[in-house]
């Protein structure tokens, strides 16, 4: 399978299951997406529905064991990811490839001064000298707004607050101009006004740099904001994918319904009370028949209890998988 | 439920409460460069019965301290605590070099509880459900025995749990039952007020609005007065009838629910309104987005003048000398910001 020209990155049924103690947990099961050059797609769903290990699979960054892949293909280039040996990933993660996290104190060493970790990723994949690399690190610092980059470069990563740190993470990250940035749920853990431009920041970056992004949140109002695409993950499945625009201005799967009329939103009258999607999320170990979603869905009959919906096509971009919704083409 | 006096007066009025904190300068504790921290800087505002009053701002402003100072579970530095009719800021006596309550205010605990982000956070695991739930109930004496059993079970009801789990253990639920659980103790002595520290903020979305909901339910089936913290705005203006916008240990706006997205009038409402993502592409695309630059400052070093000054797109000369006093500018709608006519 050769790669469709456009698109940097391409997932193909991609499942990451993990054996545990209580049998196989089956996080990511069958998951396909691509993204192009640029582009910012969004992966929007639950905590525990397989958004983290779907992005940390393609950085060959789940632990195996206890993860494997009973199937799936990440083309990236002219390579496969899944099949690369550890020494060959390493040399594109942090260079062609990226990701930054909630907390960012998992890609920073808190020991280590931030001149020490952006230079070293500099000398490393780029073989810059010294001098260079710590110029081209401070000049990266103050492209993501760090004030007096020239002396806090010197400093630990705690002497920074939470939105500076994140700022610092972003700068590591972006440092060799990577084709593909996955950013798991970046701003979660802070204020909306920090979060605000935090994700101008990644806009401003994305747009000089050409990157392609994959954002993982699972606020709707970020992705109606930030993503050009987005896919809608539910118990390791996407569940519904299509153009930003499509998805919120016609949604299809229950779910996705579910989950927007869920929201509290400042722009519209209030309710007396909010929808809410009644029960829980499954257990991963232990997937209900049939959709994953009929126990929570208001619309199951007994094919859904019994069987995985098809994936209904809608537009040429936007698909669902519901037994109960009808395709359009 | 149990709402003895006047029903027009407030149930509750907080009047230029303040809180410091006392942290170790760089010397550590020993050095004598320590410096008062004012988590809480000048808060007024009162709570009529069954209302609820939303309070909001970023991380570090002062919410929980607030929360925490208005039910006496910290002493106040300064300022007054109004509890039905009642100056509960007094009913504090010393033991040794501590403060400690007296009888006055070990008896409101009945009436005025507290729900938190994690309920179970400094619960010890090991307990069941039953006996998380009964434990306000024996040390209040409330029930016993059978009796006790049959409230716990109610009480599960109430919130929404089947009552068979009360065997059970903390980690055997999921977030929002978790939340659940951690309400029905709240409820337990059947208080009429209660402070809910982003009880929602841990949670996914869709449990968010069964939270929400239940809370809501309750407050009417129960006549609670509550005064819900979060830095959710969308969420906050779901739940409220009044929300308090807090910035660096100071209300900045107050206003009922409506006039606060409609007409904010404080710079920094209207910044964190603007900042609060809208679940619509062509709304995202079309809103004009006030970014704020910089940070919340330290309040161990707060700038002089008004609190905002710092990330204000407007301040002028007198913002960074004078700090602006709340004042009322339509019935029931305050601001502090000399800007604001
Ligand atoms: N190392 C692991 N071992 C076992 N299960 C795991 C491991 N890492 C993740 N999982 C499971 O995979 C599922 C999906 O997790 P994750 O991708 O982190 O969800 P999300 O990012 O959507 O919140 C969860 O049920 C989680 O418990
Ligand atoms: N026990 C404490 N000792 C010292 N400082 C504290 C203490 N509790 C809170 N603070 C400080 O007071 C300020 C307000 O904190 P808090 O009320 O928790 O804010 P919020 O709930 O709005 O996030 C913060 O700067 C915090 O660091
Ligand atoms: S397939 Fe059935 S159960 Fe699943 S979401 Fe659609 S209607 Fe609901
Ligand atoms: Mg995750
Ligand atoms: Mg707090």
């Amino acid at each position: 399978m050769t790669t469709h020209s456009e698109n940097v990155l391409e997932v193909c049924d991609l499942r990451t299951h993990f054996r545990t103690d209580d049998g196989i947990v089956k996080a990511v099961d069958g998951v396909s997406f691509s993204v192009k050059r640029g582009e910012t797609l969004g992966i929007v769903g639950e905590s525990g529905s397989g958004k983290s290990v779907t992005c940390l699979s393609a950085m060959q960054l789940v632990p195996r064991p206890p993860a494997f892949h009973p199937s799936g293909e990440i083309h990236f280039g002219d390579t496969n990811l899944l099949s690369l040996p550890e020494y060959e990933i390493e040399k594109l993660r942090g260079k062609r490839l990226a990701m930054i996290f909630q907390d960012p104190l998992t890609s920073l060493n808190p020991y280590l001064t931030i001149a020490r970790q952006l230079t070293e990723v500099l000398e490393v994949h780029q073989g810059d000298t010294p001098t260079v690399a710590r110029r081209t690190s401070i000049e990266m610092l103050e492209r993501v707004g760090i004030p007096d980059a020239a002396e806090r470069i010197d400093q630990h990563p705690h002497q920074f607050s939470g939105g500076m740190r994140q700022r610092v993470m972003i700068a590591m990250a972006l440092l060799c101009g990577p084709e593909v940035l996955f950013a798991d749920e970046p701003t979660t853990a802070l204020d909306v006004t920090i979060q605000a431009q935090i994700l101008e920041l990644i806009k401003d970056l994305q747009t000089a740099i050409g990157t392609a992004v994959v954002l993982v949140t699972h606020d709707l109002g970020v992705v109606a904001g930030t993503t050009d695409r987005v896919a809608v993950m539910y118990a390791g499945k996407i569940v519904e994918e299509g153009t930003t625009a499509e998805v919120f201005a016609n949604p299809q799967h229950p779910y996705t319904r579910g989950l927007l009329e869920s929201m509290p939103r400042i722009d519209t009258p209030i309710q007396k009370s909010l929808y809410a999607i009644p029960g829980l999320p499954p257990d991963l170990g232990n997937l209900p028949t049939g959709c994953s979603f009929h126990p929570r869905c208001e619309l199951a009959t007994d094919q859904c209890r019994k069987t995985y919906p098809d994936r209904k096509t809608l537009s040429s971009t936007h698909r669902a998988a519901c037994w109960e919704v009808e395709a359009t083409e | 439920m149990n709402t003895p006096g006047k029903p027009d007066t407030p149930l509750l009025d907080v009047s230029d409460l303040a809180v410091q904190f006392r942290v170790p300068g760089r010397g550590g504790i020993f050095y004598r460069d320590s410096t008062d921290v004012k988590a809480v800087n000048g808060v007024s505002f009162s709570m009529a019965r069954g209302e609820t009053l939303g309070l909001v701002g970023e991380s570090g402003c002062g919410k929980s301290t607030t929360g925490r100072a208005v039910l006496q579970l910290l002493r106040p530095t300064g300022g007054r605590v109004v509890f039905d009719d009642e100056p509960i800021h007094e009913f504090w006596k010393k033991k040794g070099q501590k403060w400690v309550w007296d009888h006055r205010l070990l008896d409101l605990r009945r009436r005025m509880q507290m729900i938190f982000q994690d309920p179970f956070a400094s619960l010890n695991p090991r307990m069941t459900v039953e006996t998380i739930l009964s434990e306000p109930l024996r040390n209040f004496d409330v029930v016993q025995g059978a009796e006790q059993r049959e409230k716990i079970q109610h009480l599960l009801m109430t919130v929404g749990m089947d009552p068979r789990c009360m065997r059970r253990y903390p980690h055997e639920f999921s977030g929002g039952q978790r939340q659940r659980i951690g309400i029905a103790r709240a409820l337990a002595l059947g208080p009429d007020f209660i402070v809910a520290d982003e009880p929602i903020s841990a949670l996914d979305v869709s449990i968010q609005a069964q939270i929400m909901n239940l809370l809501s339910e309750l407050r009417e089936n129960l006549g609670l007065t509550l005064l819900f913290i979060a830095h959710d705005l969308a969420a906050i203006r779901h739940v409220s009838d009044r929300i308090a916008v807090m910035y660096l240990g100071q209300i900045v706006e107050l206003a009922d629910a409506q006039t606060i997205v409609d007409r904010p009038q404080h710079p920094y409402t209207q910044a964190l309104l603007s900042a609060v993502p809208i679940p619509d592409p062509t709304q995202e695309q079309s809103r004009r987005r006030t970014v704020l630059s910089g940070e919340m400052p330290s309040p161990i070093h707060p700038p002089s003048g008004c609190p905002f000054h710092t990330r204000c797109p407007l301040s002028e000369e007198r913002c960074r000398s004078d700090v602006p006093r709340m004042r009322t500018i339509e019935t029931g709608h305050q601001v502090a910001c000399h800007l604001v006519e």
